[in-house]
């Protein structure tokens, strides 16, 4: 489902003497469907890079991003928003919303996206934002007053709305406490057992044992290593 | 899938200087295009020269019209021009009173693109302006009242209805929410937003709030002196700007 053939991945800063600063190199992965890889290495080692790139929120100097069978570093941008809407999936570390928008309608946009009708929609995110443990008071209010702890849940609740074959995950459960952090592990094993190749990054070492088949060592695509 | 606008090597020149050269690119139904860069840089030149106000010097700009497909529509004729302009196009101005009609009442300015398109039954133009000014959150009490006593605010909505109400394919926005306070602003986005998921608008919106475009824009375009510099995704072009100048323009937004 994701697929990286010999990925690497620089930053010219012109603005800084045109430093061309290398940060990835040969990256090589494959994820298939119903598998769930963990990333890890050290703070920067470009875990959560590595995911952009996959998103194509980064440009990719060079190799394959195949996601779908579309390559994303080389794809058309209404094509990489068409695999966006129906494909893959983010839940990145930080919400994004238009101010004054109901948390409700946060969480079952994805899903109006790809042409649900609104009662759908609002009762699928209703259920996940009860499961996810948002008090139903809230749900009127737009996610830019929560708590940095219920901003991150509406965005998981929100990443998992829509069904998405392929998913992107980062630290979706740091932060959490113990109940919250065991519906979404339990919201990624049902993500995995529908058939989602899913790509993590978790700190927390029990959370990746629990629902990770393999891990990758990003430090390994590092040029430095290869040097 | 056939674009809804395809833009060729456009120039407009105002004498010896650049307004915008050679600009290309293509729009597909559905799909939201932001312009960003400085002003002067030629983003208010491009959308004019664009929705036909400055004729340009070069250049094809083909619309996918309903009737006859893909046709140029700097080779139509003035009246299918204007045609155009009052049913499938839309031009939202950055000042509400170049788009308004500002000693007709609200009512009136809604209901005139209406009859423009040959709507006669008053009952009818009347609650469809009623119905407009619901939709970007004016009391309908407000129906008979001029756009000169509403506040600049409320005109930028009246403004975006009386453009919306025949139902357009694309719409131009010059700085649809500059001079605005934020938080009439947020109100704007929230409409325009949701505006363009419910009807399927295709809309290209010239800015220079990175914010703004994050928030509206699929796509960004990134001008400087007149050409583009840059074009892509926008949180592709904004998270990982390859140009010098764009990675100036993203490095010197404040933060709040």
């Amino acid at each position: 489902m994701i697929e990286l053939n010999n990925v690497s991945k620089s930053f010219t800063l012109h603005n800084q003497g045109s430093a061309v600063i290398p940060v990835m190199e040969r990256v090589n992965l494959a994820v298939s469907a119903g598998e769930c890889i963990g990333l890890v290495g050290a703070s920067g080692a470009g875990k959560s890079t590595l995911m952009r790139l996959i998103y194509g929120n980064y440009l990719a100097a060079a190799g394959e991003v195949k996601v779908g069978g579309l390559d994303v570093a080389q794809a058309e941008p209404r094509q990489i928003i068409a695999l966006r809407r129906e494909t893959l999936g983010y839940v990145s570390q930080f919400l994004r919303v238009v101010p004054r928008v109901p948390a409700l309608d946060v969480v079952a946009e994805p899903l109006l996206a790809v042409g649900s009708p609104v009662d759908a929609a609002r009762d699928k995110a209703a259920s996940l934002l009860a499961e996810l443990n948002i008090p139903e008071r809230l749900w009127s209010l737009s996610p830019t007053t929560f708590s940095g702890g219920e901003q991150q849940r509406v965005n998981i609740a929100r990443g998992f709305a829509y069904d998405y074959p392929a998913l992107l995950l980062d630290e979706p459960t740091a932060s959490l406490d113990a109940k919250n952090r065991a519906t979404v592990l339990r919201l990624i094993e049902g993500a995995k057992a529908r058939g989602a190749a899913i790509i993590g990054i978790f700190h927390d070492e029990a959370a990746r044992d629990q629902v990770c088949d393999s891990s990758i060592d990003v430090s390994a695509f590092s040029p430095q290593a290869a040097a | 899938m056939t674009p809804l606008l395809q833009v060729k090597s456009l120039t407009k020149m105002y004498g010896p200087r650049i307004g915008c050269k050679d600009v290309n690119f293509d729009l597909y139904p559905g799909e939201v295009m932001g312009i960003v860069g400085e002003s002067g840089s030629g983003k208010s030149t491009l959308l004019n020269a664009m929705a036909g106000h400055h004729p340009p010097d070069r250049g094809e700009v083909v619309f996918d019209t309903r009737a006859d497909g893909p046709r140029d529509t700097l080779q139509m004729s003035e009246p299918e021009r204007r045609m155009l302009g009052r049913t499938d196009w839309a031009f939202v101005h950055q000042h509400a009173r170049d788009g308004l009609r500002m000693s007709v009442s609200a009512g009136g300015n809604i209901g005139e693109r209406l009859m423009a398109v040959g709507g006669r039954h008053y009952g009818d133009i009347r609650a469809q302006a009623a119905d407009w000014l619901g939709r970007v959150e004016i009391s309908d009490a407000r129906i008979d009242d001029r756009p000169s006593a509403f506040s600049g605010g409320m005109q930028q909505r009246l403004q975006i209805a009386r453009n919306l109400v025949t139902g357009p394919r694309l719409v131009f926005m010059d700085e649809p929410t500059g001079g605005l306070d934020v938080s009439v602003q947020a109100r704007l986005l929230d409409l325009l937003r949701s505006l363009v998921r419910e009807m399927g608008l295709s809309a290209i919106i010239v800015t220079h709030d990175l914010a703004v475009v994050r928030l509206l824009a699929d796509r960004l375009m990134v001008m400087k002196d007149g050409h583009v510099v840059e074009s892509g995704l926008t949180d592709q072009v904004l998270d990982d700007p390859q140009h010098a100048y764009t990675q100036l323009l993203v490095s010197s937004v404040l933060q709040v």
